[in-house]
């Protein structure tokens, strides 16, 4: 019996986001009087693997094979279920992220496990199994219970406290079958935007609206999220009238960001715009309109004019890092 | 070649989120049901593919399981252009039944492509496309911004933090799709309209399989705590507030 955690690399290298999944793995399991397991696919350094141990893996399997050199979804969803099977997995979790999302589903098809997506909380209890989840693009959650043997989540990032300890996962290697008939995608190119923070991983986002008025403004917002460290995002308008990139597009048609805080500079606040951004843990606004909906969802609010504002927060945010 | 294009029937996107009988299911009470706006977008792109084919697509057809009331949703389909569609008649129970009915009905069917939503603007599942996917045992793509056929061979842009890839994909695939498919969904024209009433519609029996997960009931967010407004000739509170009060600098 286990709880096994899906733990993705970037490069052999782990993220956040993964420490979050085995951390509340680990809860889990404790309530399930079991072990925290980790499976991962791919190059990783026995150092890598065992540092998964301060998150809460007491075991690491590691399986690599000069095949994979890209997502497969067959072969990737195909190789956990196969660790599932040996670790005896009663739980298995996986980050609600691009890949979690492709492979969870065939995962639940092939073990005949129930799946819960976009999971925000422990489980409320483990016999039934009960855990909640978003729902209606943020504007609602629910509690969805699983009646299957194995049960399947997809955790929401940033949804749960990284626990950290001294301790260290035992790694071993996996042995699993995968045929070349399942390779059947094959990655022709790829296009990497350099230089910029990955949105999904800034811990601070500045995001620009239409009442930037228009792109030659943005200037303040790049200066702004330069000093904080931050990835730069916009909404769906600015990015339509290619203002912007459309990878910065924030909201339910555009990426689901959840950072530690958002500036939302000249954005009106609509429904769903907000959708994208709800799991954000502290939102500040500036806007013109004071009773513009987006002070509904913001922490902190200043009303004024984004041409004044953005200089001054500048000034103010390169003297507090000056200090700290 | 034949192209499959799944449709979830979804409360409008403006629609104000309430919930009934103690909080145990939505009040569909007044809401307006749309095609989810990735399966717009889906069929919008497959249309496009078909039309550029030179005839080497034959085909582009919708399904959606749900009950009659849905029916107008997949009439609208058939306007937009789509040629035939299936409707299984029962509640989708999750996304496992639901996954199943439509594999059931593809694999008597043989669609080459088979497109689906990255999400369900209600339950928000991320399932049903590649469910399916793993009930025929044939490859799935996640996460496809585009689309494109070049000699017989299919193309596809998959999304992956920061930045692209691009792969060339056998088929049979069950494409899952997000923003870029398409640009504008189509809208159906007035031919469209007249046309779609004598289009084929299949509707059929939900076959046997079990559901995993049962949602038992819903919340409403809590409210946030008021928003506290800062002078804009005072934003050094505003860097003091995020430091000590929310602590997140
Ligand atoms: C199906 C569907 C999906 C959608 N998906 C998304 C999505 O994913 N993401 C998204 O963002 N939108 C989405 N939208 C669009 C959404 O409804 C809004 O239209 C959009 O978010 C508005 O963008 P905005 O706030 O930048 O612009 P506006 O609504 O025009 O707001 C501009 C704001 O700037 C303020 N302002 C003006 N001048 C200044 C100034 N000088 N300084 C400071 N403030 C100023 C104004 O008071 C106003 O509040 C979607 C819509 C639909 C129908
Ligand atoms: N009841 C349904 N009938 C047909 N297709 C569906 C249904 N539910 C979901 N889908 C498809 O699966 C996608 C993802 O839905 P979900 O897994 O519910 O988030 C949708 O965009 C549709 O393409």
């Amino acid at each position: 019996m286990s709880v096994l955690v899906y733990t993705e690399n970037w490069d052999g290298k782990f993220k956040k986001s993964t420490f979050e999944l085995l951390s509340y793995a680990n809860e889990i399991a404790k309530k399930l009087n079991t072990e925290t397991i980790g499976i991962s696919i791919g190059n990783v350094s026995t150092d890598e693997l065992s540092n998964l141990g301060n998150y809460g893996a007491n075991k690491v399997l590691s399986f690599s094979d000069s095949r994979i050199s890209s997502l497969e979804n067959t072969v990737f969803s195909s190789i956990i279920s196969q660790a599932a099977i040996k670790v005896g997995a009663q739980v298995i979790i996986l980050s609600n992220n691009l890949t979690g999302k492709a492979i969870a589903p065939r995962l639940s098809v092939k073990l005949k496990a129930g799946l819960v997506s976009a999971v925000v909380a422990l489980p409320s209890s483990v016999e039934p199994f009960e855990v909640k989840k978003k729902a209606f693009t943020g504007s609602a959650f629910a509690n969805v219970k699983v009646n299957s043997a194995i049960k399947i989540l997809t955790l929401s990032q940033n949804s749960y406290q990284i626990n950290q300890s001294e301790d260290v996962a035992i790694v071993e290697n996996f042995e699993a079958t995968i045929n070349n008939a399942d390779f059947k995608t094959k990655v022709t190119d790829t296009q990497k935007t350099t230089g910029k923070i990955i949105l999904n991983d800034a811990e601070i986002i500045v995001s620009g609206g239409r009442g930037m008025k228009g792109p030659e403004n943005w200037g303040a917002i790049e200066e702004l999220a330069s000093v904080l460290g931050a990835g730069t995002a916009c909404s769906r308008p600015v990015s339509d009238e290619g203002w912007r990139s459309h990878d910065e597009h924030v909201g339910q048609t555009g990426k689901i960001v959840a950072p530690n805080l958002y500036f939302a500079i000249g954005i009106s606040g609509a429904v769903q715009h907000v959708a994208g951004v709800s799991g954000s843990k502290c939102i500040v606004a500036v806007n013109t309109d004071k009773d513009a909906t987006v002070f509904e969802v913001a922490d902190y609010g200043i009303v004024g004019d984004a041409r004044q504002v953005l200089p001054s927060l500048i000034e103010a945010f390169k003297e507090f890092k000056a200090e700290h | 070649m034949k192209i499959l294009v799944c449709l979830s029937n979804v409360p409008d996107t403006t629609t104000k989120v309430r919930f009934k009988d103690n909080n145990t299911s939505f009040d569909a009470n007044g809401v307006q049901w749309i095609i989810n706006p990735w399966d717009e977008l889906a069929l919008t792109r497959a249309l496009e593919l078909k039309e550029g084919s030179n005839g080497v697509i034959t085909n582009v057809s919708v399904i959606t399981v749900g009950e009659a009331f849905a029916e107008p949703t997949i009439r609208k389909a058939l306007a937009i252009g789509a040629d035939n569609a299936y409707r299984v008649n029962s509640i989708p129970k999750d996304a496992f039944f639901t996954a199943f009915q439509i594999a059931e009905i593809a694999k008597k069917e043989s669609f080459d492509i088979i497109f689906a939503g990255i999400e369900s603007s209600d339950y928000n599942g991320s399932m049903v496309g590649s469910m399916i996917s793993e009930f025929l045992n044939i490859s799935s793509v996640s996460s496809v911004s585009a689309v494109n056929i070049e000699n017989n061979e299919i193309k596809v842009t998959r999304e992956i933090p920061g930045g692209k890839e691009f792969l060339n994909v056998t088929a049979p695939l069950v494409a899952v799709v997000q923003k870029g498919i398409a640009i504008n969904p189509r809208i159906p024209s007035m031919r469209g309209i007249m046309t779609a009433r004598t289009k084929p519609l299949t509707v059929s029996e939900a076959v046997a399989c079990d559901s995993l997960t049962e949602f038992v009931n819903y919340e409403l967010p809590q409210p946030k705590g008021k928003c506290k407004m800062i002078s804009a000739d005072n934003v050094k509170e505003l860097v003091q507030l995020l430091h000590n009060e929310a602590k997140v600098l």
